[in-house]
């Protein structure tokens, strides 16, 4: 009786423990299917003519696979969204943190929740109805969906991961750091801007980070609103279009086992390892800071 | 002194006029989707099949059809989320191991949702030969709400207090039996708020079912779960960016977004009403 209570027991946990691991066999699922459906690309062109190629051409004969107007497409758009975002973010986690009254605080913090629970393809089409038409109208452009639009749009996305963990980060600043700056003589803003967003920095730091990876994956917004054209960017006021949107756009027409279908995956790869790469340093860093502040 | 107080008041107003454009914003975003969404909807655009090649007709194959998907995905990811979870907060002890799963389940949040799709069409549409389906789609969100269900799962777990679990053991019960008994029922209001959250997630996305779930006009409803879906991000998709007559598209486009909305903020707004209930009535 107590050895099959005890075997029981064990079944139960060890099933517990396999289900743990479902993340890692994901995440390693994803990124061996990237490459094995990316790599076969490198048997048809090199690899400099893929990193270094200054046109997408896939239909053409022959085709040209070139990485890089998509690769700074997305981070022309991604940066343009950080421009407006860190600011207006950074912003209103102080305000939330240092100034709104408890009762202001929750408020302000469940309206910019709202925007993350808003499905990007709502904002890509905002941005074809109304952001696109009303830019084009203000700055006289020849086309209103183009990078800039793309940017706000993304901008708005980011906005609620970088608040929050910014707050979060502005709110963990011990308080005897405060005090013996107003002990000192120093104002409220003073010592906002001397002592607490200095000693929340790695904090804010990683927020960004964070921020900026949801925005370079981000798909539907910017294939509906960055315009499409696949050539390097000169200016934000310029039809874009990114790695996101190109997979989306162009999967559907591929044939599976054709040297496109390899390419879009091998672009796949490019994107995950950016993500990845950006969500492993915020990991890290949060994993540090975290381990610091005990 | 006096200057000190002027830059003091500068940066307040900084601060302010920043967070009203973020409130202006969004203000703008919901005035356009509810003003204009508002004069299409009535009984028949949610209960009728679209006509004439969208252009008229109503919406009700894509309300099914993000319901069948979004019911999908939590049907596989809420058992395998909710156990993961359990592991990790009750019997897992600090080592290396347990870092790494950790570390997956941040970047698994981290990955692109296209890329998400791309994996669903290698592995359940080619691989399993799941083709174009609803269970292809389905498992394809599963994956990528897996990590939303495991984080909340945990926190639900670590909320409660571990005299409870010491009293449990203290009486001679096993660690499933305290789990099962003690654990589970009084975490139960957080990992359902977390199970909503996940819903209005997945019946948001649009990228990971592009190539693995729906189709733009099907003039059937689906027979099984291996048939084509459409779905409410989709069709908003697909009628601003395919078809020849936005003049009609346009407010169906607009309609749609509404219910869409609604939806996920009417989940969200159940998730964040059982959180308050549950802190209130908490026991401990």
């Amino acid at each position: 009786m107590k050895s099959k209570q005890y075997l029981k027991e064990k079944i139960i946990k060890n099933v517990f423990f396999l289900s743990s691991l479902a993340s890692i066999f994901f995440l390693l699922g994803i990124s061996f299917i990237l490459f094995k459906e990316g790599l076969p690309l490198f048997r048809e062109i090199d690899l400099k003519s893929f990193l270094w190629g200054k046109s997408w051409y896939p239909t053409y004969n022959p085709p040209e696979f070139g990485l890089l107007p998509l690769l700074l497409g997305s981070l022309w758009t991604t940066l343009g969204a950080l421009i407006i975002a860190v600011p207006l973010g950074v912003s209103a986690a102080i305000y939330i943190s240092e100034l709104a009254t408890p009762k202001i605080k929750d408020y302000l913090k469940l309206i910019i929740e709202m925007l993350t629970s808003v499905p990007s393809v709502i904002y890509g089409f905002l941005g074809i109805v109304v952001l696109g038409p009303w830019l084009q109208n203000l700055l006289d452009l020849p086309v209103g969906l183009c990078a800039l639009t793309a940017s706000i749009l993304l901008a708005l996305m980011a906005i609620p991961t970088i608040a929050s963990l910014s707050e979060e980060a502005l709110f963990s600043v011990s308080k005897e750091y405060k005090e013996a700056s107003y002990a000192l003589g120093a104002t409220k803003w003073e010592t906002i801007a001397q002592v607490t967003v200095p000693a929340a920095f790695s904090g804010i730091s990683t927020a960004v980070l964070l921020g900026m990876g949801r925005v370079i994956g981000e798909t539907m917004t910017v294939l509906m609103v960055a315009g499409g054209a696949a050539i390097i960017p000169h200016s934000f006021l310029q039809p874009v279009r990114t790695i996101t949107a190109t997979i989306a756009l162009e999967m559907g027409e591929t044939v599976v086992g054709s040297v496109h279908y390899y390419a879009l995956f091998a672009i796949a790869c490019v994107l995950f390892i950016i993500s990845l790469a950006l969500n492993l340093s915020a990991d890290y860093f949060l994993y540090k800071l975290r381990r610091t502040s005990r | 002194m006096n200057k000190r107080r002027v830059k003091e008041k500068l940066a307040y107003s900084f601060l302010i006029t920043m967070i009203s454009i973020i409130i202006l914003s969004i203000g703008i975003m919901f005035y356009f989707i509810i003003s204009r969404g508002i004069r299409v909807i009535n009984w028949e655009f949610l209960t009728q099949m679209p006509r004439k090649a969208m252009t008229a007709g109503g919406i009700s194959p894509a309300i099914l059809g993000t319901f069948y998907l979004t019911m999908g995905a939590i049907c596989f990811a809420l058992p395998l989320g909710v156990s993961s979870a359990i592991y990790l907060n009750e019997y897992a002890i600090q080592n290396r191991l347990i870092r790494i799963i950790r570390v997956s389940i941040n970047n698994l949040a981290g990955v692109p949702s296209v890329v998400f799709g791309l994996f669903g069409l290698a592995i359940f549409v080619k691989f399993l030969n799941f083709g174009v389906s609803i269970l292809s789609g389905s498992l394809t969100l599963g994956i990528l709400i897996l990590p939303t269900i495991i984080r909340a799962s945990e926190e639900a777990l670590s909320a409660v207090p571990n005299s409870f679990r010491e009293a449990s053991l203290a009486l001679g019960a096993t660690k499933w039996q305290t789990i099962q008994k003690i654990v589970l029922p009084n975490s139960f209001s957080g990992i359902l708020t977390g199970a909503i959250l996940s819903i209005g997630r997945a019946a948001g996305e649009t990228a990971p079912i592009l190539f693995t779930a729906v189709t733009f006009y099907s003039m059937r409803l689906p027979k099984s779960i291996f048939s084509e879906v459409m779905t409410l991000p989709y069709h908003i998709y697909a009628l601003m960016t395919e078809g020849t007559n936005p003049e009609s598209q346009v407010p169906i486009a607009y309609g749609t977004a509404l219910v869409l909305v609604l939806l996920v903020l009417g989940l969200n707004l159940i998730a964040v009403i059982l959180r308050n209930q549950f802190r209130r009535s908490k026991k401990w």
